[in-house]
């Protein structure tokens, strides 16, 4: 039954790709929709299933079929339901679902064949997140995780016609190729050391270890791992293909960048806390690395003026989070901030989507502004979104950001608490920005003209009114009914996904943290060894052990207090986005310019995209222009084959001399030849 | 009585008039008869080894050799003949059209 789930998206795709160009749009719609839903359908009935079993033995395992068995080693098509991945399973059949349907009212103005491909490589991507998800060994896992590289790449640049779209989709696959290089020598190494790649053997054996105090074997194996992590994750320092994605259609950037494909490293992380949880070294390098992430990605999204790319960079800032929530050992609260992360997200990205789709196209935020009574609906859905993302008490991402850093903190890790504060009201301040210039205030581009024309996507609705290109403030459109269905949905889902990992702080149970623990614990080990093994790094005060009811009480205040900064801080950023956009707008202009050294640095990322360029693309084409193609293939390579086909040319034409057509000179040969062997046999 | 060397100097000395003539002479009818006299050469020493060591080995081989001949004399003629209603001569070297 588990392998109906990713089944569904897959045939989904295998009939939009074979006989999508003769359906009607509104019949490959239809089958991909219904795919996704009935694949969601699935999904719940195996976690209700799930939730039935006794909590120690809480799996579903489906052995499909035995994929590779030599000597040893053996490897199984197999799928397994855990908490983790019913969690997982969840957001990304539930929140896919969501974006199939909001897509198919998005997309309703390219052509049928491009809408049946569309809707092909959606599910198809959703088909290989599934399997991801649902591997039960790291061979499982790699297929999906190849796979949705894959679709990534062809839904970047879905329209491929345009050269930054297609660069982009290159990009993405490139740098994701880095990190999945690092991945499976990390997966070699684990072979050779457990001499299995089935997560459960290999947590079973990894949990008869104790950590390693200096760097090991584990250590190495996990930052490889760590490494595919920050490829598919967009974390330093192979985040720059993920605001480039941004080329790609906008429900895609909901998928793709918000609930699916980068949760894959989180993802992987969580699925292997046991072994990350042996490598202190790892993980310090993790919640490191976590952490600058999230504050990097946080400055830049502070200036850029495109509303996706801000929203790709606050994507990229939150992954840092639960990055950093994973390496601190607070693998619960990681997923947890992924789980919230995937509801309102998905619903900014679509949110912008919306707001683009109204305004033919238009993606700089300097170019809008005064939305909120145009678009009523992504207005309120979209600021809702927004207090999600910065910390509001009361949604989402409240109380998911508040655990991590509380985790943070109280493992001792005070600078990257500092830090996630920092990146908290950098997010508020950001997000608030994007809300104040796209909705409130004047329309500030009243005769600019739509700049859709590369981005396909006409006005959708205006049927009646097509041909009004100019002044189309007059006749702006909220959000069709699809798009409308799934903006709500998502914003319900984004203020009450919180309330299931309510804190004990807040008198709720935490019930999430308790229904993931047994995933981030080796199978059959008693609960009181597991204690033992702590998950957070060893130099971990006691109040963070997480299953430890004491120290729990004994924390409730410091976390009563740190919810009370971190609301501070994310109604700070908001209000510094009010005085300096709302009160004053010539306010951020003069901070601009006294700052504009700053500015500039920020506007172009850091130069990193640049530097990568010189330091690694740019060398890369030189060597393969100067070096491999000049002298290797042109030089050696065809001087190989060439100087081979002259040779033996050559010798021909020495020896047709030979063939003279005399007989008296053929005789004369065969005289002399004649001579030679009968003189050797008499003289020898 | 001839001694076996006697016979064979003669046979070289015939081979050796043969291969000269196989060589030297420009006209392919008597290039076929000293190729005739290079095999006679080579049955004369034959025979003359057949009786000297008293065996009969030789004279069968002899006879093989000379019917071989005869085949080959035939064909050989039978070629000339065609070349020269081809080119109106029987020099070789008009002949010399399979080359590079």
């Amino acid at each position: 039954m588990l392998l109906l789930i990713p089944l569904f998206p897959f045939i989904g795709f295998l009939v939009n790709a074979a006989v999508g160009r003769r359906l009607s749009k509104s019949v490959s719609g239809l089958v991909a929709v219904a795919a996704m839903v009935a694949s969601f359908g699935v999904a719940l009935v195996s976690v209700v299933q799930l939730a039935g079993l006794p909590e120690e033995s809480r799996a579903i395992v489906q052995n499909v079929f035995t994929w590779i068995t030599s000597g040893p080693f053996r490897a199984d098509f197999s799928l397994r339901v855990d908490p983790l991945s019913a969690l997982m399973l969840l957001v990304v059949t539930g929140i896919g679902s969501l974006i199939h349907i909001y897509s198919t009212a998005y997309m309703h103005e390219e052509p049928d064949s491009e809408y049946a491909r569309y809707f092909s490589y959606l599910n198809l991507f959703a088909a290989f997140m599934l399997v991801l998800v649902l591997g039960s060994n790291f061979l499982v896992m790699f297929v999906g995780w190849e796979g949705v590289g894959l679709c990534s790449y062809l839904l970047i640049g879905f329209y491929y016609a345009k050269k930054s779209a297609s660069d982009a989709g290159k990009k993405a696959f490139i740098v994701n190729r880095i990190g999945d290089f690092g991945f499976v020598l990390g997966v070699l190494l684990l072979f050779v050391k457990f001499g299995t790649i089935d997560f459960q053997e290999i947590a079973h054996a990894a949990s008869m270890l104790s950590p390693e105090a200096t760097f090991g074997t584990i250590s190495l194996a996990t930052l490889l791992l760590f490494v595919g992590a920050t490829g598919k994750s967009a974390q330093i320092p192979l985040y720059t293909w993920l605001p480039d994605a941004m080329e790609g259609p906008t429900p895609v950037s909901a998928l793709i960048h918000a609930a699916t494909m980068v949760t894959a490293g989180v993802y992987m992380i969580g699925r292997n806390a046991v072994l990350f949880s042996l490598a202190p070294d790892t993980l310090l390098i993790v919640a490191t690395i976590g952490g600058a992430t999230a504050f990097f990605a946080g400055t830049i999204g502070l200036v850029q003026n495109d509303i996706k790319r801000v929203l790709a960079y606050s994507t990229v800032s939150q992954l840092g989070y639960m990055f950093l929530a994973m390496g601190v050992g607070a693998y619960s609260a990681g997923i947890f901030h992924l789980y919230t992360h995937a509801f309102f997200k998905a619903l900014l990205f679509l949110g912008s989507g919306a707001v683009i789709h109204a305004l033919a196209g238009e993606q700089d935020i300097r170019n809008m502004g005064g939305l909120k009574d145009k678009l009523p609906i992504t207005y309120w859905t979209f600021l809702i979104g927004s207090l999600a993302i910065a910390g509001v008490p009361g949604l989402a991402g409240f109380f998911s950001k508040d655990e991590i850093l509380f985790r943070t903190f109280s493992s001792g890790h005070t600078v990257l608490w500092v830090v996630g504060i920092v990146t908290s009201l950098m997010t508020a301040t950001y997000m608030f920005r994007l809300v104040f210039l796209t909705f409130w205030g004047e329309r500030r581009h009243a005769a600019a003209p739509a700049q859709s024309a590369g981005h396909g996507q006409a006005d959708h609705g205006h049927g009646a009114h097509g041909h009004d290109a100019h002044g189309h403030g007059d006749h702006l459109h909220d959000a069709p009914r699809p798009m409308a269905f799934a903006l709500i949905a998502l914003t319900v889902g984004s203020v009450l996904a919180g309330y299931i990992g309510l804190p004990h702080a807040l008198g709720g149970s935490n019930r999430l943290e308790k229904w993931l623990e047994p995933s981030f614990h080796a199978p059959h080990v008693v609960q009181a060894e597991a204690g033992l093994r702590t998950m957070e790094p060893t130099e971990t005060t006691p109040a963070a052990s997480g299953s430890d009811d004491h120290a729990e009480e004994a924390s409730t205040g410091t976390e009563l207090g740190l919810m009370g900064v971190s609301s501070a801080i994310a109604l700070a950023g908001i209000g510094l986005a009010w005085f300096f956009f709302v009160a004053d707008p010539r306010r951020s202009e003069s901070v601009a310019q006294s700052f504009s050294g700053l500015r500039t640095l920020l506007l172009n990322k850091y130069y990193v995209d640049e530097a990568y360029d010189a330091a690694i693309v740019q060398p890369i084409k030189v060597t393969s222009e100067r070096g491999l193609w000049k002298v290797m293939d042109a030089g050696v390579i065809d001087g190989l084959v060439n100087g081979t086909a002259e040779t033996v040319g050559g010798l021909g034409e020495l020896l047709r001399r030979l063939q003279t057509g005399s007989v008296r000179a053929y005789a004369a040969s065969l005289l002399f030849g004649a001579v030679l062997v009968f003189g050797y046999y008499l003289w020898r | 009585m001839p001694s076996l060397n006697d016979y064979l100097i003669l046979s070289a000395v015939l081979f050796t008039i043969g291969t000269a003539g196989v060589f030297v002479r420009r006209n392919l009818i008597t290039i076929l008869l000293s190729i005739e006299i290079m095999l006679n050469a080579v049955n004369l020493s034959f025979v003359a080894f057949g009786r000297a060591f008293g065996t009969i080995e030789g004279q069968i081989i002899v006879f093989f050799v000379m019917t071989v001949a005869a085949a080959e004399a035939a064909v050989g003629l039978a070629i000339v003949i065609a070349l020269f209603r081809h080119r109106e001569s029987l020099n070789p070297d008009a002949f010399t059209a399979l080359k590079w």
